[in-house]
């Protein structure tokens, strides 16, 4: 955001959690049920007039924090305030009634991802297109029928007599999204949701849809939170971006400095990641390993610390990274050692935390659980995982590995540049010692 | 301005259907359409009133055989056979029809509501339905129709109203599932997201989108009802012979008749009974072929690959 | 991209070879030419990348070559694999080659894993289906081994697709079609459901396995960027032919179609500073355009291509391209006889938004 800037909707430390369903069982016992952190202490301001673009993947929440600004998804802490105009009061969308909210939904619009799914598939386009205005009781009659064909004129789908009666199986994708910009639009909204609004569409479409949001900005005076997975989309559209990660925002600032040069890791991965048909261009090879941890249990510390290339003694290093990394071993070594080590560690339930911190290897041949940590380290010591590791010791009933304290990592200003780009990273935290670390 | 679109292509689909379900369908319209000419026209096509014994002061034979007065004979209340059997078609269609009509008045909207809302209210609406679904169906009927005998008597909307409480559930299931689905559905968030209420998004999205399967239902329950009717008739719980003729009444006060080699009171209700549910039948399933999705294939026809031109 | 293992100046031998094949469904309205005289081949070891629009008859192509089409779809023109004439084949015949010898892996992984059944189970299955008499422990060292291969790690050989993330179980889906070393496989948009990282490490390792199965591919997907970084030659697919065929880095860094360039340049990248897109939307294919298909939304377009279907032509680098634009660019002989009135540009009408897809 811009320092002259008004933010629009300004977000501060939200929280949104649910409640899972355990098995039939537990919910028929009444167990203990898991909680998934959508989003986990997200600050965020939307400036007027800018493209705020949010970026990650499945499970980042980047779709909640969308959905918590039109009051979809309930804050569980923590709060957004929204100002229409920039002498109205500010309101608190996090604790509105649910009639409030409702209100507030002229002013704040939404884009959904599959078009093909956002229109009521027996209501007409004309009908679709019109229903926020008749819900909210903004029109009706001739008035109504003239707002409708302004607006999907507005959105290309000209000429209106050939749309308005259809429904929404007779549209091509791309029509369908238009019709569902439409109907976003007809009540002159401030501010624009759009999650995903091109990825389901085909490769020859995404660009007139994107043009199509790009003039409505300019004709309508928009603001955009634009929702994506898409490194190369959020390029050319957004002012500003935010790369979150398992709930959190990692790193924040204007898009071309975050493209210039990107800092945190995970943004690193993402944007080595894109496909490019640029022919010169070569296959990544040093790509972060596994995919996005459950919600519901993420990684202590830093929640990218298992896939990071990077990671280094305080990125908070737990058991199940253990059990990974003896996993990786034995995808790669033969499979016999596989097998002899299988005796000693099970099928890794032996792996756990030790009472007295660090981890631990219970077996009845300390000796031999020693020596597989050797192997395994010795087979991969530039793993991240042993920069984690200080030592370890064998004791009468296993193993005991002691681990460098972690932390989590907060979001503050990166060093270097205009100091307009924050990053959550220790290889940015100045106050972490870098000793071991491979360089930021 | 939805339905006047979507209803011909609905009948289109039905029209389309290939094959032998095609030609059930047809049967099940043509059985079903016959007794609704029945029902409809039963002053002009009966000879007779229903509970007439008598014609100018003389008295119907008791047991006749056929012949021109009675032409499928009288029956041992010296009623007309062939009156009573046409109707008995009204007297069926008008019990069937109400109580569907009722049980999805009251289980569409119930099952919308529970579905959507969710919830406490959810789960006592769910736990009753499924309780009231478990009984025996004939059972419940018997029950409702003691009851309601004392309070509105035994005519036609005492039956239509016991039969009635058998089939709420059967709605209430079906749509509240569908509700439980649809209510994740993307264009539901979307009615929330530009300001609907819930009533509005239950009425314009939901609605809309749930109610597709309840024709199939009606017409597959229409034949359970108007075998439960009979059953109920049969017992002597459904509808007095002085309320509306009806055929399982009939068919009960025939059965000793029959063992005395008098086929005819007996028969020709049973034959209506047999005839319209095998109709109402395959009418149900016809629909239900067409209209739901998973049972329906997509044809496609065989292509001839016609020879290239040369370039 | 394009290091071919083993000597890339030797020609490998060629494990697919289509000619003149079409596929073509019918319907109500008349035949649908979803594949309309597709000629191509695919060498041992090769990965050939097929892009285009959706509807274009990727999709048809893919299963066509398998045999898995629907009722009343017909294929004809030649298909041999391995030498083998596969339209005449018998259906029995057809039934044991695939999974054998022909592979697919498709979109949505979790669909065609059974829940009820560990990943050891289905190794076993699929083993024993095709290969009578294998030792239960040749069974487990031959799918440790392809799990191994796809970075699965051996510890979860008896696991439930359940507890597997989605990329997870697409690599447990391509080590199931790989564990029967076939010969060739089909992927389709095997990708397009997972997140970016996971997207670009299963590429990476397609890209990889030719050395270790010597498998030769084709992989279908509407994302340009894939190809580039997984393919060695690409073709692309309009309105049920193939318009350009050839090496990726070539096809991609000289494009002849205008197509091809226009598919290229309407592709948002991280170097996009324009938007551009191509009119209008692909044609119905039960009644294409006459001449070149391409044609009413070809910004190049002349009279000559609105009346008649161009030519395949090879050019120097080596592509294979149907293109009176490119034609008339490249010199080639054919272009000389083209008239002034041909080669004058077609005056298309205007595209509307409306038609667009």
């Amino acid at each position: 955001m811009r320092p002259d800037q008004d933010p629009v909707i300004e977000v501060e430390d939200l929280a949104v959690h649910y409640r899972l369903q355990g098995g039939a069982l537990a919910r028929l016992l009444g167990l203990e049920t898991r909680t998934v952190k959508a989003l986990d202490g997200v600050s965020l301001q939307l400036g007027r007039g800018e493209v705020l673009g949010v970026v990650g993947e499945s499970g980042s929440g980047k779709s909640t924090l969308g959905r918590a600004m039109l009051g979809l998804a309930p804050a569980t802490a923590g709060s957004i305030r929204y100002r229409g105009h920039d002498d109205a009061e500010a309101q608190l969308v996090s604790a509105m009634s649910p009639r409030a909210l409702r209100g507030l939904r002229t002013d704040v619009q939404m884009v959904f991802q599959d078009p093909g799914a956002a229109l009521n598939p027996s209501m007409t386009i004309e009908r679709a297109v019109g229903d926020p205005l008749v819900v909210h009781g903004l029109a009706s009659g001739a008035e109504l029928r003239r707002r409708v064909h302004e607006a999907l004129e507005r959105v290309g789908l000209s000429p209106v007599e050939r749309f308005a009666s259809k429904l929404p199986a007779d549209l091509s994708g791309g029509q369908k999204q238009r019709a569902v910009i439409a109907r976003a639009i007809i009540m002159g909204p401030q501010v624009l949701v759009a999650d995903e609004p091109i990825s389901m569409l085909d490769m020859s479409v995404r660009a007139k849809i994107l043009q199509l949001m790009l003039d409505l900005k300019s004709d309508l005076g928009l603001t955009y939170l634009y929702i994506t997975h898409d490194l190369a989309s959020a390029k050319y559209f957004c002012d500003r971006i935010a790369i979150m990660y398992l709930g959190r925002v990692v790193e924040i600032g204007p898009t071309a400095e975050i493209f210039a040069a990107p800092r945190h890791p995970y943004t690193q991965a993402l944007l080595a990641a894109v496909p490019d048909p640029d022919p010169t261009r070569m296959l990544p090879r040093d790509l972060p390993r596994g995919e996005v941890p459950d919600a519901a249990e993420p990684p202590s510390g830093c929640a990218f610390h298992p896939r990071c290339p990077a990671a280094f003694a305080p990125c908070g290093w737990e058991a199940r990274d253990l059990r990974d990394q003896l996993e990786r071993y034995w995808a790669g070594s033969g499979l016999a050692d596989y097998e002899s080590d299988a005796r000693v560690v099970g099928d890794l339930g032996a792996v756990g935390t030790h009472r007295d911190g660090g981890l631990r290897i219970s077996t009845r041949d300390p000796d031999a659980a020693a020596a597989l940590l050797d192997r395994a380290r010795a087979a991969d010591v530039t793993d991240p995982f042993w920069r984690g590791v200080t030592g370890w010791r064998t004791e009468s009933d296993g193993v005991r590995i002691d681990l460098a304290p972690g932390q989590e990592p907060r979001l503050r200003v990166a060093p270097g540049g205009e100091g307009r780009v924050e990053v959550a990273c220790h290889l940015h935290d100045p106050s972490v010692s870098h000793a071991d670390t491979p360089g930021p | 301005m939805a339905r006047r679109v979507r209803t011909p292509r609905v009948f289109q689909t039905i029209w389309n259907t290939q094959g032998l379900a095609r030609y059930l369908f047809l049967t099940g319209v043509l059985i079903t359409g016959v007794f609704v000419v029945f029902a409809l026209l039963a002053p002009w096509i009966a000879p007779y009133d229903f509970a007439q014994r008598s014609v100018d002061g003389v008295r119907f034979p008791k047991l006749a055989g056929a012949s021109g007065e009675h032409l499928l004979g009288t029956n041992d209340q010296f009623y007309d056979i062939f009156s009573r059997v046409i109707w008995g078609a009204r007297t069926a269609l008008l019990v069937v029809g109400l109580s569907i009509l009722l049980s999805a008045v009251v289980g569409v909207p119930l099952g919308i509501v529970s579905g959507y809302t969710g919830g406490w209210f959810d789960r006592i609406t769910v736990f009753l339905m499924d309780a009231l679904y478990s009984f025996p169906s004939l059972l419940l009927a018997i029950v409702f129709s003691f009851l309601l005998r004392n309070a509105i008597g035994g005519g036609i909307l005492a039956a239509a109203l016991s039969l009635t409480a058998i089939y709420i559930p059967q709605y209430f299931r079906v749509v509240r599932n569908t509700t439980v689905a649809a209510r994740e559905a993307t264009y539901v968030e979307a009615a929330r997201a530009i300001g609907a209420p819930p009533v509005t998004v239950m009425r314009k999205y939901v609605f809309g989108n749930v109610v597709q399967s309840v024709p199939v239902i009606g017409t597959l329950n229409a034949a359970d009802a108007l075998g439960t009717l009979a059953a109920l008739g049969f017992l002597g719980l459904g509808i007095q012979p002085t309320e509306a003729s009806e055929w399982g009444y009939d068919l009960s006060r025939a059965l000793d008749d029959v063992s005395a080699g008098v086929f005819a009171p007996a028969f020709w209700p049973g034959l209506a009974i047999i005839a319209l549910i095998t109709g109402l039948t395959l009418v149900g399933e016809g629909l239900n072929e067409t209209l739901n999705p998973a049972l329906r294939r997509r044809r496609l026809r065989p292509v001839v690959l016609t020879p290239r031109e040369e370039a | 991209m394009t290091s071919v293992p083993g000597d890339p100046s030797q020609p490998r031998e060629v494990v697919l070879e289509a000619e003149d094949l079409r596929v073509w469904y019918g319907t109500e309205r008349g035949p649908v030419r979803a594949v309309d005289r597709v000629s191509f081949d695919v060498r041992r070891g090769e990965i050939l990348g097929l892009v285009g629009e959706s509807g274009c008859g990727k999709s048809t192509l893919g299963r066509g070559l398998l045999g898995l089409l629907p009722d009343g779809a017909a294929r004809d023109g030649a298909l041999r694999f391995e030498g083998q004439d596969m339209l005449s084949m018998r259906p029995r015949d057809q039934y044991a080659m695939r999974g054998a010898r022909l592979g697919m892996i498709f979109q949505e992984p979790l669909t065609r894993l059974n829940p009820l059944m560990r990943v050891s189970d289905h190794f076993t299955e699929t083993l024993r289906a095709h290969e009578q008499g294998l030792s239960g422990a040749e069974v487990e060292r031959r799918s440790l081994e392809a799990l191994r291969v796809m970075g699965i790690p051996p510890t979860r050989y008896r696991a439930y697709p359940h507890e597997f993330s989605g990329g997870m179980r697409q690599r447990i889906m391509i080590a199931l079609t790989l564990v029967l070393r076939p010969a060739f496989v089909v992927a389709d948009e095997p990708t397009t459901a997972l997140d970016v990282l996971v997207e670009a490490q299963i590429v990476r390792t397609l890209h990889d396995l030719r050395a270790t199965y010597e498998t030769a591919m084709l992989l279908i997907t509407h994302n340009l960027g894939i190809v580039a970084e997984a393919c060695d030659r690409v073709a692309v697919m309009y309105a049920g032919r193939i318009v350009e065929i050839g090496e990726a880095r070539e096809v991609f860094a000289r494009p002849r179609h205008s197509y091809t360039r226009e598919l290229l340049r309407s592709t948002i990248t991280l170097s996009t500073e324009g938007l551009e897109f191509i009119g209008g939307s692909p044609p119905d294919l039960s009644e294409p355009p006459p001449g070149c298909s391409f044609h009413p939304r070809c910004p190049d377009a002349m009279q000559i291509c609105a009346t008649r279907a161009p030519r395949a032509r090879i050019t120097d680098a080596g592509s294979r391209v149907s293109c009176w634009a490119a034609d008339i660019a490249d010199g080639a002989p054919v272009a000389a006889d083209l008239s002034a009135e041909d080669r004058s540009p077609l005056t298309t009408e205007e595209v509307l938004v409306a038609d667009e897809a």
